[in-house]
């Protein structure tokens, strides 16, 4: 048992009182402020003018941008996920027994989480230069990749997906050091092949750090910015018009706070229930 | 398996000389199958490194050529006169050492705000018993579900009407603390030895004191790997410093690198050479601090 103070003493709360107040100012007070926004038309200046109820929600759930922006984040999300995870778990599966240089290559592959999306962003967007690029260079092609509606979101998507591959490589690495070598040993002597060791063994004994990736690894999939605005605006179009960046130019080129504060929420409710979900699975236990 | 063993019976009986020989080429064979083994394993890590490093290994190499360079049909991998000419015309362009410079000042105070509420915090949640603790700790444990973007329009509108917009405290203050930075630090209280707190206690040592003295020094590498983590993403920081700042004076390196993008078609050596010039701290930082940052990380995580 801890120790009891048994009179009532301020203390404890003093020790609260930094991180309360800076989360009270800048995430309970805005958070409740946008949800409030939501129901208000605005003027230029973010001022709440008019009284709307839901109407800022109707307009998104009946505007034909707004299920663009929904479904595009989706097939972001889906393809950043997918390409993440498979970078990360083939690094830490080639780097899960000693070699010489696993030093030099466990850090070349948790690298990527240092970068910046902004700056990471303005090197894809040089390798994917229409003339100069080292893609079109090395394929042979003269393909406009990011102004082109067909391939803008795949690039952005793997350009995400190569940048949130680090910190997996880093959950996937600990993950598989904590499953039992014997497993493999016997499984040897059965005369399971590596694949079969691998589908077989790795990935159950993964399963529980692989669920928890997917979910952090949405979550973060949902909130990228930089790249979407550095590399491609939105466009072609509104091809990636992504949900965050989306939101941002609701708010900050049309002025319409209110719209993008609907928005806000919206994301709000996805995120709250890829978290619950988190923590129920979590709760169950992560255990092997 | 089966027949070497018989085998070997039969050899065993036979004579002495030969179980030598055959023990000796048998562990002859074992370490090629080991040998070729580990060259597959380097080869594969090799071409994955070269995979996963190729942007960075390309800004690199862009970085040092001359523009005419670039601007050719052929495939041109390494500059071929390499000059540092780029870096020059970089920092003369714009003031890319004041945005290091902010980068730093930002980075640096957020990530000592974050060490100084987070471990006082957890402190207190994790060695004080109060009222509404629980409550007050699901309440910061919540905090992780309201996702930054959400509130940023509030926020913006927040800052701007204190006037607080181009300035040093609006990068800064808004992220002195973190759930998951108390989160991490409580994990590693938790599994601190309580009779340590309490006979500090019974010597007359202070709440404040045992932190500072006691507390800190014995939780190095929990503060080391949320130093890391949180130094590097404030300096990664994107859209916040893009709405809240708009002078040069205030830029931080993300924001301020954009004014290489947009010059002109010619420079794009010179823009790749500013993006790497600002990865470098970021990098820097993470490859002297990666030990630790996984130690803390996972450490924190198993126990809890």
């Amino acid at each position: 048992m801890k120790s009891k103070v048994k009179k009532f003493s301020v203390e404890p709360y003093t020790y609260l009182i930094p991180s309360i107040l800076i989360f009270s100012i800048f995430l309970f007070y805005p958070f409740f402020k946008t949800i409030y926004l939501s129901l208000y038309k605005t003027d230029k200046m973010g001022l709440p003018k008019k009284f709307v109820g839901l109407e800022n929600y109707i307009n998104l759930l009946t505007s034909k941008s707004f299920y663009n922006s929904l479904a595009v984040t989706l097939i972001f999300v889906a393809i950043v996920v997918v390409g993440s995870m498979v970078i990360g778990l083939a690094g830490a599966v080639l780097c899960n027994k000693a070699f010489p240089g696993i030093r030099i290559f466990s850090t070349a592959y948790a690298l990527p989480m240092a970068i910046a999306s902004s700056s990471a962003a303005m090197i894809f967007k040089i390798m994917l230069h229409p003339s100069v690029g080292i893609l079109n260079k090395i394929l042979g092609l003269n393909i406009n990749w990011v102004a082109d509606p067909k391939y803008a979101l795949v690039c952005v998507a793997l350009l995400t997906a190569w940048l949130n591959s680090g910190i997996n490589f880093l959950y996937f690495s600990a993950g598989l050091s904590n499953i039992d070598e014997t497993i493999y040993e016997r499984a040897s002597v059965d005369g399971a092949s590596e694949f079969q060791k691998f589908t077989r063994l790795t990935l159950p004994g993964l399963s529980p750090i692989i669920f928890y990736t997917l979910v952090v690894d949405i979550i973060q999939a949902f909130q990228s910015f930089g790249q979407v605005k550095i590399l491609t605006q939105g466009g072609p179009g509104e091809s990636t018009n992504l949900i965050v960046y989306s939101i941002y130019r609701d708010a900050f080129f049309n002025f319409r706070f209110g719209s993008a504060a609907a928005q806000s929420v919206v994301l709000f409710i996805i995120i709250m229930a890829l978290t619950l979900i988190m923590f129920k699975v979590e709760k169950k236990g992560v255990k092997y | 398996m089966e027949q070497v063993i018989t085998n070997k019976k039969a050899i065993y009986k036979s004579s002495n000389v030969d179980i030598e020989q055959i023990r000796e080429t048998m562990y002859r064979r074992q370490k090629a199958v080991r040998f070729r083994r580990t060259a597959l394993r380097l080869s594969a890590n090799i071409v994955m490194a070269l995979i996963i490093l190729l942007p960075l290994l390309y800004a690199i190499s862009v970085a040092f050529m001359p523009s005419s360079e670039l601007f050719t049909t052929e495939l041109n991998i390494l500059p071929q006169n390499p000059t540092l000419e780029n870096f020059k015309q970089a920092l003369a362009k714009v003031p890319l050492l004041r945005f290091v410079g902010n980068s730093f000042l930002v980075a640096g105070l957020i990530t000592v705000g974050q060490i100084i509420s987070c471990s006082l915090a957890a402190f207190s949640f994790s060695f004080l018993d109060f009222k509404g603790k629980n409550i007050l700790f699901m309440l910061v444990m919540a905090t992780m579900m309201i996702p930054g973007e959400a509130t940023i329009i509030s926020n913006y509108l927040t800052v701007s009407s204190w006037g607080w917009l181009d300035s040093y405290q609006v990068l800064i203050v808004p992220y002195l603390t973190s759930a998951m930075g108390i989160f991490l630090f409580r994990q590693f209280y938790l599994s601190f030895p309580i009779s340590l707190y309490e006979s500090a206690k019974i010597d007359g040592c202070k709440n404040l004191r045992f932190i500072v003295q006691i507390l800190i020094p014995l939780t190095k590498s929990a503060i080391g790997a949320m130093a890391v983590y949180t130094f590097i993403n404030a300096w990664n920081m994107y859209m916040w410093p893009l709405l809240v700042t708009g002078s040069d004076t205030m830029r931080t390196v993300q924001i301020g690198i954009g004014m290489l993008d947009s010059v002109d078609s010619q420079s794009i050596t010179l823009m790749i050479a500013g993006v790497v010039m600002i990865i470098l701290p970021s990098l820097s930082i993470f490859i002297v601090g990666q030990k630790q940052l996984i130690k803390g990380m996972f450490s924190g995580a198993v126990k809890g």
